[in-house]
């Protein structure tokens, strides 16, 4: 995932949180760079078309920035979910932030076809709780039945 | 976190490989069950493209495995990935025989922008991994051509079944 999908999903989720624009501050705490950084790339993503930035209130996704957004958050969904499925990995929500910008959306795709996601996905996608809302039900129950076990 | 496209340690470096097995071992599953269905007449030509694509990512991947090897890291065996294609096989096949080509189409492409990314995300690296980098990105190199090669062949059957 490029450098502006990553900024465009974080925006997608920020105004989620806030409904509302997005204040470049917790775009860039969610990114974990500089707010000169977030800025600049804000306005690159003005300057293409996918966002609107207001002064003092905040930057908003346009349509268009919502379908990337949505595409890109769609992408983490499938590394997440590969994570989890197939490689077992415990510490999923770390590593799929580190392995987001290397890994493509085709790639992505190819890796879809052999996890489980649901067809809504990536609206079930929770943004306070940065993960798919059904993965953490799925950890619970699995967790539960092992105890049960 | 970074946004910036770069492998940070030997764990994210032996994790990226480890997707790259489980890429060719999608590969190698999807093109024996392409081969093996019996809804789609196959002519020999593209039977023996598919039947090169499994032997060519078996090869891939004992090559990565043998890079997880040395970062003392777990390669996923191929038993493991195999059902899992099996499964969802039914909801992702190609419907037809231009279908198969165009899949397979996809998984070279899909693999030669994998190595391509990684490859540079190594090279924006200042890591210092605990195998030999040369080593590491000439494998990648040499794997990431060979991928070059197969998008360049399955246009080139695509382009005669025309």
């Amino acid at each position: 995932m490029n450098t502006s999908d990553q900024y465009l999903k974080a925006i997608y989720l920020v105004q989620q949180v806030e409904d509302g624009p997005a204040a470049t501050g917790k775009v860039a705490d969610m990114l974990d760079v500089s707010p000169a950084s977030a800025n600049e790339m804000i306005g690159k993503l003005e300057a293409d078309g996918f966002a609107d930035h207001e002064k003092y209130k905040g930057v908003s996704l346009t349509d268009e920035g919502i379908v990337r957004a949505e595409q890109a958050l769609q992408t983490y969904c499938i590394i997440e979910r590969f994570l989890i499925e197939v490689l077992e990995v415990e510490r999923f929500r770390e590593e799929a932030k580190a392995l987001q910008t290397v890994i493509d959306s085709t790639v992505a795709e190819r890796l879809d076809t052999i996890i489980d996601r649901r067809s809504e996905c990536p609206s079930c996608f929770s943004a306070e709780d940065d993960v798919c809302q059904h993965i953490e039900c799925e950890l619970v129950e699995t967790a539960d039945s092992e105890i049960a076990d | 976190m970074s946004v910036t496209r770069t492998v940070g340690s030997d764990h994210q470096l032996a994790r990226l490989l480890q997707i790259g097995m489980v890429l060719e071992e999608v590969v190698e599953a999807r093109a024996y069950k392409h081969a093996q269905s019996t809804d789609i007449d196959l002519e020999d030509d593209v039977l023996e493209l598919l039947e090169e694509a499994a032997e060519e990512s078996a090869d891939h991947r004992s090559r990565l495995e043998a890079l997880i090897d040395e970062l003392e890291a777990e390669p996923v065996a191929f038993e493991k990935i195999e059902p899992l294609v099996e499964a969802q096989y039914g909801k992702t096949k190609p419907d037809d025989f231009d279908g198969v080509l165009y899949d397979q189409l996809c998984n070279e492409e899909t693999a030669y922008k994998f190595y391509d990314d990684v490859i540079g995300a190594i090279a924006a690296s200042e890591t210092s991994f605990s195998i030999d980098r040369a080593e590491l990105v000439s494998v990648l190199e040499s794997i990431r051509e060979e991928e070059r090669e197969g998008v360049e062949e399955v246009t080139e059957l695509m382009e005669t079944h025309q």
